[in-house]
């Protein structure tokens, strides 16, 4: 087996360096009688053309998106990821390693989340970012329970405009530990009447921007209405390309910024691994969860990085930790954050300006499409149309064309009698020619 | 003899010493400053035309004002991360025997089957009828976890072990829920030696969290169980192989016990990559484990992840995973989102993550599976614990063994016993070890062992570099045994950097790059 280096001659001499007679008497501890003497029914070794091949053929019946005209977001988005971000993060020194627990042979790693912190904090306005969470949904079930734990409260209130998976996560976390949460209903138009909710025993007011349904938001009454009752906001988003083109979160009043950071710099992957990006007010960062990259100096005055305030996390605190997390998601944090130096700020600027500019194009085109309506006042990179139709079986009809549409909104919200809106996304890959084959075939399809 | 150039043979007196350099660097060790620090705010890497002139529907959200980035260009980007790069240690750089971590080889291969366009360039929401070979590599996957571990269901959406730790800890309480025993069902047991998400997980969905004693040899006693059981009792968190490396003798007692009193049991499987075609958790009793693919499938660490951490749960957990997951029906495959969609009989507990779970390394861990086989995957096991109990056998006479009696399974956990009245630390003996050129294994871990040394080879060593590892572990153990104190006290001599102060990292946190104030300009 190509992967194993020992020889059966290595394995016989180091079990008469042990003292015993067979690797069996090794694992003399297991029960009798469940020590397993047949192989298992599964294949044998296979040599790498033969395994490349079997793992191609399936990849081979998936329809990858970059080989259609392409439109689906809600959470996930295709952008061009430049050739040197892969380059990169499959350097050996990267791709294999480990948490640095040993700082002096892990600069590289605490350097670039030392510098990704600062990155988070400057695109989100917020004093302090993690070194990352899963991602932005359970990410934000963290902010919840943070939140819990700065305000001594229990209950969450969620905007109906925030992402129903998003969502979903936090209210399971919040049945398992018994805590309350106020679920809006679903906010197509952003106009819902959050403030009314939040009272003095509420946590912290939930509310993504751009929302899920492409509404940009004010949150600003909400932070003040919020932070009058001493109850916290956390700002989501799912998109964090538009905070190269719209007010950051930190600028409206947010005392929590999550959200999802695959757009910069990794791939769609069927829905992960992501990148939840986690940021705060600082006077909140002993509450905060997961791993915190501090600057400090080695025994020579020379700078240098090390993991920090640990004594949040469960290998110290144990059943008093901020958080279980302890695996998070370095290389995918890593991918942003090359590709976020490449873009700078001058060129995410760029990058979130060509995204709103196709998604405008985009929407004035469907909207010239008999039986459509674009519903949004104002939106980035995605909006949703209603489309006198049950958006499932249009999609469906789309995808038939070879056009992959967007997410009907009954995918994520079934049953909630919004069968027929579609969520839309366009970003920078999208084409003249894109478009326009979207618009023909929908025209057909209605 | 042929030197007639004169040219020196050996380096001069001169030559040893410390020469400073005008840049600081070190040859190859180059001082990298921060993208702050080198990129400027004008500055791109990346050439987008500007968008044909549009109307903004952005309204009056429009950002004002800068972000406050710098960017690079795309040669200074790659010259910046490949100088961190090279400030990192991986398992590709040399032996890596992070204990409880399963440092092994990171296959190229799976990066490849990974970056397929058919599975990384697939949106987790685009229409399943454009997704059946998505749906077959968790199908697949499926079939290989619960085949290797003997249970017969999976939830493989959880991101990472202490993810999964959760997700079976949530089907537990659901299951709990069920039955009416929510109010009374609140405690967990958790042994002293666990790993710190167990208790982290207990507590954080609302379990307390009671300890179960540490045996003198390392094990938990099933005595030790049943005296603590009663109807207050929810769930056994247990690792095994446990934290000490040894197989828990008593696991199959301990499992009757707990469902003799209506309890789960609930096992860490972050060691599972010793007993891989040896023992199947579902033979023991085990409600529910997760895997860390990142450990034992190789999925790489990446510097602290991305994880992934599959359940597998008991027939009796099963009707509460998670959405999503598939069910096959005569034979097609549906992928089930929502709970209102979910078979009869099935009552999903909620949701861990949005999407589908940690797909990229679905891809990773079955190119593994396939590669190995059932018959690769067990001597990978067996190679695994062979490795480990051949560095204890060469190093137990002069190194102490906390627990002499159970042979270790993948990992050999020394104490500092040894290291008595030598002034010499494990944190000191660990950083002589990055001198050498090791990763140093797993320190002060398991909590219950006093300056635990926890070292785990795993099955990638070949037979001399474990003897190089052994002989050099030797020499450093006499020379912590022989007064060479400042061999270990001021080490690491030889990293890109001396040993930091994290005492000030902690009390003046500085989490973030802050411009430098003006320096003014001294008075003439």
């Amino acid at each position: 087996m190509r992967y194993l280096p020992l020889t059966d001659t290595d394995r016989e001499d180091m079990l008469a360096r042990i003292g015993v007679p067979d690797v069996d008497a090794l694992f003399s501890d297991v029960p009798a009688g469940k020590l397993l003497t047949a192989p298992l029914d599964l294949p044998r070794t296979k040599g790498e053309l033969e395994v490349e091949r079997i793992m191609a053929r399936m990849a081979g019946r998936n329809v990858a998106a970059s080989s259609v005209p392409f439109f689906v977001g809600a959470g996930a988005y295709k952008h061009h990821v430049p050739a040197t971000v892969d380059h990169l993060i499959q350097r050996s020194e990267f791709l294999t390693s480990y948490t640095p627990y040993q700082p002096e042979i892990a600069q590289g790693t605490l350097q670039y989340l030392f510098e990704f912190q600062t990155q988070v904090a400057a695109l989100t306005g917020m004093e302090v970012a993690n070194a990352s969470m899963y991602d932005g949904s359970t990410g934000t079930g963290e902010a919840v329970l943070m939140a819990h734990r700065v305000t001594k409260r229990r209950k969450a209130v969620l905007s109906g405009g925030l992402h129903p998976h998003y969502a979903e996560v936090v209210r399971t976390l919040s049945e398992m530990a018994n805590d309350a949460v106020v679920s809006l209903p679903p906010d197509v138009s952003a106009n819902e009447d959050i403030l009314s909710q939040i009272d003095d025993e509420t946590s912290c007011v939930v509310v993504q921007n751009p929302d899920v349904f492409g509404n940009l938001r004010d949150l600003t009454p909400i932070a003040a209405k919020a932070q009058a009752h001493g109850a916290l906001l956390i700002a989501v988003f799912t998109e964090i390309v538009s905070l190269g083109a719209i007010v950051p979160p930190g600028a409206m009043g947010a005392d929590i910024v999550v959200g999802e950071g695959q757009s910069i710099g990794n791939a769609l992957n069927f829905g992960g691994p992501y990148v939840g990006l986690f940021a705060a007010k600082s006077k909140y960062i002993r509450q905060m969860p997961g791993r915190l990259c501090g600057e400090t100096v080695d025994s020579t005055g020379q700078r240098g990085f090390v993991l920090t305030l640990s004594t949040r996390e469960q290998h110290i605190r144990r059943d008093k930790a901020t958080s279980n997390i302890c695996t998070n998601s370095g290389l995918c944090v890593l991918a942003f954050t090359i590709h976020m130096t490449l873009l700078g700020q001058a060129g995410l600027s760029r990058l979130a300006e060509v995204n709103h500019a196709n998604a405008v194009k985009l929407a004035d085109m469907l909207a010239g499409v008999k039986g459509v309506t674009v519903l949004n006042a104002s939106f980035f990179n995605e909006f949703t149309v209603k489309l006198g139709k049950p958006a499932a079986a249009v999609v469906e009809a789309l995808a038939a064309k070879g056009i992959l549409a967007g997410v009907p909104v009954s995918r994520l919200l079934p049953k909630a009698g919004l069968d027929d809106l579609l969520l839309v996304a366009s970003t920078e890959i999208n084409t003249d020619e894109d478009r326009a084959a979207f618009v023909a075939a929908l025209a057909e399809v209605l | 003899m042929l030197n007639r150039q004169g040219r020196p043979t050996q380096s001069s007196a001169a030559a040893t010493e410390q020469h400073a350099t005008f840049t600081g660097n070190k040859a190859l060790q180059q001082i990298e400053p921060l993208i702050f620090e080198i990129g400027h705010h004008e500055t791109t890497g990346v050439d987008i035309d500007a968008p044909a002139p549009f109307k903004s529907r952005l309204g009056k959200h429009a950002r004002k004002g800068e972000i406050g980035l710098p960017g690079l260009s795309e040669p200074e980007t790659m010259r910046h991360y490949v100088r961190l790069s090279q400030k990192n240690y991986g398992i590709d750089t040399g032996l890596f025997p992070l204990g409880s971590c399963t440092m092994k080889h990171n296959a190229r291969l799976n990066e490849k089957t990974a970056r397929m366009p058919g599975f990384s360039d697939v949106h987790p929401l685009q229409p399943v009828s454009t997704v059946p070979g998505a749906l077959e590599v968790m199908l697949e996957l499926s079939h290989y976890l619960m085949t290797l571990t003997g249970m017969p269901a999976v939830a493989l959406s959880p991101k990472a072990g202490a993810h999964g730790e959760a997700c079976g800890m949530m089907a537990i309480k659901a299951a709990i829920a069920a039955k009416g025993e929510g109010a009374t069902r609140t405690v967990v047991l958790v042994p002293e030696s666990a790993h710190g998400t167990n208790p982290a997980t207990a507590a954080l969905i609302g379990f307390s969290v009671r300890s179960v004693p540490a045996r003198d040899d390392g094990t938990v006693a099933v005595e030790d169980v049943k005296a603590l059981l009663g109807p207050d009792i929810a769930a056994i968190m247990l690792t095994n192989p446990n934290t000490c490396g040894i197989f828990e003798p008593q696991i199959v007692e301990i499992a009757a016990a707990m469902h003799e009193a209506g309890a789960y049991f609930y096992c860490d499987g972050a060691n599972f990559n010793a007993i891989v075609g040896k023992a199947r958790p579902g033979d023991l009793g085990v409600d529910a484990m997760h895997i860390n693919l990142h450990k034992t499938f190789s999925t790489p660490h990446g510097g602290g992840g991305p994880g992934a951490g599959p359940v597998v749960l008991s027939e009796r957990l099963a009707p509460y995973a998670p959405v999503p997951f598939i069910h096959v029906e005569a034979g097609t495959p549906r992928l089930v989102e929502n709970a209102a969609d979910a078979p009869p009989g099935n009552v999903p507990f909620g949701r861990m993550t949005a999407f589908h779970g940690q797909m990229g390394m679905y891809v990773r861990a079955l190119t593994y599976m396939l590669s190995h086989g059932a018959d690769g995957m067990k001597q990978a096991s067996e190679d695994a614990v062979l490795n480990a109990n051949y560095i204890r056998a060469g190093l137990s006479d002069l190194m102490s063994l906390p627990f002499p009696d159970h042979p270790s399974m993948h990992e050999a956990l020394f104490d500092d016993e040894w290291l008595k009245g030598t002034g010499v630390s494990t944190l000191d003996f660990a950083k002589a070890m990055i001198d050498e050129g090791y990763h140093p294994m797993t320190v002060y871990f398991p909590l219950v062992v006093h300056g635990a040394m926890l070292i785990e080879p795993t099955e990638s060593e070949s037979k001399a570099s474990l003897d190089l590892f052994i002989a050099t572990l030797r020499d450093l153990a006499m020379a912590a045994k022989g007064n060479d104190k400042e061999r270990f006290t001021a080490a690491p001599h030889h990293a890109p950097i001396r040993r930091l102060d994290e005492t000030r990292a902690a009390r003046q946190p500085v989490l973030k790059w802050v411009k430098p104030a003006p320096v003014a300009e001294a008075a003439e």
